[in-house]
């Protein structure tokens, strides 16, 4: 058999060689038109040229008819509205703004409310999510039913009825402001109750329009300075800093304490430290920059100081987190099915508790199937941000779509910003979790 | 095969664009219907009846326009728009003419490109609380949380008023009327701000009107009126005439119920000018020369639409005040009919 192989390949290859020396000897053909069309190798070419001409020319087309119709309405397309007086008050605002400020600084209180709804959600709606997928699969009877239920019925109802739903609830059901109007002694002798009672030892307040809570004051603030609409708020970066630095710090801490266990086989005790790491320096700098809580009290129509949260943010965090956590709830169930029984058996085996086993054998695991069907439900936390429409939550879409867009007329200018608006961050969330997908995934080496 | 797809898209598209730029008239006549944009539900001015039926102040003008151009008041479809949507609507063709308590604005008129054709209500801004709030002038509600349709000349007012007054508020805003009634009931504000007309339209759809007032100050100028796009002068024309002609049946003690009468007996040339018995006035828009006796036959003229609404008979009682005719001290006024 073997000679027969070696004869045959001998064979082959002269062949080969032959076919190499004929193709050698052909003479040079000129390029034909006919082969853009019938060589293979230049078909796809072809293909790819005209399905881009088409696209140009789609583009071209609708951009030709949107001159055409501005111009036969007279209209331009301008940006420069951004920079004129907006006219208009936001109740809930991150960044200094009254109605003086500019439509341009409007529509950044309006995506700094988007972004402070969307990040509260992702978190809160992850937290609850994990736990109930988790509880999903408790060999409970009872709970595990129970999450099946809170799943099933949350995530079949429509986001926008349950945004209603929680705002109509708090709207309707809470007392008005003024039944919380202090009563004095001589009132509660004459047999007056006080109709309501702030919680938690006078520091909050539910009413029927929003919920007053402490705010946090400082009383030798660092000062901000203004570039164009943007605004810089010193003391709030160096908070953010001394807290990133602080988590910063603690992880290399857990990392040397990692690496002295496994030269040592002995763990360092590290928690008093982590907590003196955390907590010490941001301590020191609220005290250094005169922290204090300012209390919610009962004056005139509403409740004065502190900070009133609106009902239609409550709402629609309140009807986001537990509608989106049902899917990511979903996710981390179908991640953690998806590791194989004989892992947590071989855990078991080993003597690890099930708390650990799920801590370090499983959920490092199931992470990678995890991961990607959450970052689509972060990014449908943050387009969803867009139904607080329906309570008059004042995000992007309420700021520059909303009204931003009515008393300037700019429809196309408005809804082109706010698309790009939206993609772009959009973008950014899915490349920042891509980053963190790269570093959990499976390793191929 | 693909090339002749292609073309064919083209010159389908040029079509429609062809046609989108004919005369709104002519587009109208097409259709066979006038397409009206008008409240989402504003009791008395344009809200839809138990039957689903939409009647009102607003709505008696485009019937009449209705009546005018195609002969027949009930060819008109009404397109409920909010206070955030009527000017997309309006200027994208959605509607044809938008009669929806708006106010007369410079830069709706020149920015927005649209054309206020006529002021159909003399209106101003107010603010309504409830008795019990103890409050007896707008310059008492420092510190108070107020309802706002947005998108809205009275969102404007009120910033600029509370400003200029050295005031703070807590703005609630609401898309439409309805919404801020709920809000205002349901106590989610103090204070419900809007145009006065629209106050006292919704304190009498409140469950308890005698405890809600109206403060005294008004805080604006809201001239409310018909809207038409841009360009097409000979459809605004249209809008504008046909209201004036309601205005001029008042002035000249033409009714609904007289007006076939009128045509045959009066000697005065005004008169027989606007009823069509003498001259071509109808012709000179593109319209019969019956126009005017059909639009005031069918809900009366102006004096008749405004007591059928919102006058002192109905729960709204509204008094004539600026709308009176200018004749009796108010400033309605039509340009004559010659």
């Amino acid at each position: 058999m073997i000679p027969a192989i070696k004869a045959e390949s001998l064979g082959a290859l002269t062949e080969r060689g032959d076919f190499m020396a004929i193709a050698a000897a052909t003479p040079k053909q000129g390029f034909r038109l006919g082969q853009l069309v019938y060589d293979t190798r230049y078909r796809s070419y072809t293909i790819q040229v005209i399905v881009l001409l088409l696209v140009l020319a789609g583009v071209y087309w609708l951009g030709a008819n949107l001159r055409e119709n501005l111009a036969a309405k007279g209209k331009d397309l301008s940006y420069n509205f951004l920079f004129n007086r907006a006219g208009y008050d936001i109740g809930q605002h991150l960044i200094a703004y009254s109605n003086d400020s500019t439509h341009g600084r409007a529509a950044i209180v309006g995506l700094l409310n988007t972004l402070l709804v969307a990040s509260l959600a992702c978190i809160f709606a992850t937290i609850l999510g994990v736990t109930v997928g988790v509880l999903r699969l408790s060999n409970n009877w009872l709970v595990g039913r129970l999450m099946t239920v809170y799943i099933e019925v949350f995530r079949n109802v429509p986001l926008l009825l349950w945004i209603i739903l929680a705002y109509v609830a708090l709207s309707e059901v809470m007392p008005e402001p003024k039944d919380f109007k202090p009563v004095t002694a001589e009132m509660i002798a004459a047999g007056h109750a006080p109709q309501a009672q702030m919680l938690f030892g006078n520091v909050l307040a539910v009413t029927n329009r929003g919920t007053d809570i402490p705010s946090i004051l400082l009383s030798r603030p660092l000062g901000g300075i203004d570039i164009g609409p943007l605004s810089l708020n010193f003391s709030f970066l160096v908070i953010a800093g001394v807290i990133i630095a602080c988590i910063w710090a603690n992880l290399g801490l857990l990392r040397r304490a990692k690496e002295v266990q496994e030269t040592t086989g002995e763990r360092p005790t590290t928690w008093w430290k982590s907590i003196a790491i955390l907590f010490g320096p941001i301590i020191a700098l609220m005290i250094a920059l005169g922290f204090h809580l300012e209390y919610p009290a009962f004056k005139g129509f509403n409740f004065q100081g502190g900070l009133n949260v609106a009902h239609a943010f409550t709402s629609l965090l309140i009807a986001l987190t537990i509608y989106s956590a049902t899917y990511i709830a979903e996710a981390v169930r179908a991640g953690i099915l998806a590791i194989s029984r004989g892992q947590s058996e071989a855990a078991f085996a080993l003597g690890l508790r099930p708390g650990r086993t799920m801590k370090l054998i499983v959920l490092p695991q199931a992470l990678r199937v995890i991961i990607p069907p959450l970052i689509s439900q972060y990014l449908n936390i943050t387009k969803n941000t867009s139904l607080g429409i329906a309570v008059s939550y004042l995000d992007l879409r309420g700021t520059l779509g909303g009204i931003t867009l009515n008393q300037t007329g700019r429809e196309l200018e408005c809804m082109l910003l706010m698309m790009a608006i939206y993609l772009t961050l959009s973008l950014l969330i899915s490349s920042v979790m891509n980053v963190f997908n790269n570093a959990v995934r499976l390793k191929e080496r | 095969m693909k090339k002749s797809v292609f073309l064919g898209t083209l010159a389908v598209s040029a079509l429609a664009a062809g046609i989108a730029t004919a005369g709104t008239l002519d587009d109208i006549k097409a259709r066979g219907q006038l397409i009206c944009g008008s409240n989402v539900g504003l009791t008395g001015f344009g809200a839809p009846d138990a039957s689903g039926n939409y009647a009102g102040f607003d709505v008696d003008l485009c019937k009449a326009v209705a009546a005018a151009v195609l002969g027949d008041a009930t060819k008109v479809k009404y397109v409920p728009t909010t206070g955030e949507t009527r000017f997309t609507a309006l200027s994208s063709g959605e509607v044809d003419l938008l009669v929806r308590n708006s106010t007369w604005t410079y830069s709706r008129d020149t920015d927005l490109k649209f054309d206020f054709v006529a002021v159909n209500y003399y209106d101003g801004q107010g603010f309504m609380v409830k008795k019990d709030l103890g409050v007896t002038s707008a310059k008492d509600l420092n510190g108070a949380t107020i309802c706002i349709q947005t998108g809205t000349t009275t969102e404007l007012n009120l910033a600029d008023y509370f400003k200029s007054n050295n005031m703070t508020y807590t703005p609630v805003t609401i898309a439409d009327d309805a919404e801020g009634q709920r809000q205002y009931a349901a106590g989610a504000c103090d204070s419900y701000t809007t145009d006065a007309s629209g106050l006292a339209a919704t304190r009498a759809t409140l469950p308890d009107p005698e405890n809600h007032i109206i403060l005294p100050e008004i805080i604006s100028k809201e001239p409310l009126g018909p809207v038409v796009r841009h360009g097409d002068n000979n459809w605004g024309d249209i809008v504008r005439w046909t209201f004036y002609a309601l205005v001029t049946a008042e002035e000249k003690g033409i009714t609904k119920a007289n007006v076939e009468e009128m045509a045959t007996t009066s000697q005065d040339p005004e008169v027989r000018r606007l009823l069509g018995v003498e001259g071509d006035m109808g012709p000179m828009m593109g319209l019969d020369k019956d126009w005017a006796k059909r639009a005031i036959a069918t809900s009366g003229n102006y004096g008749e639409i405004f007591a059928a609404n919102i006058g002192e008979a109905t729960p709204i009682k509204l008094a004539r005040g600026l709308n009176e005719l200018w004749s009796k001290g108010g400033l309605m006024y039509s340009p004559p009919f010659r």
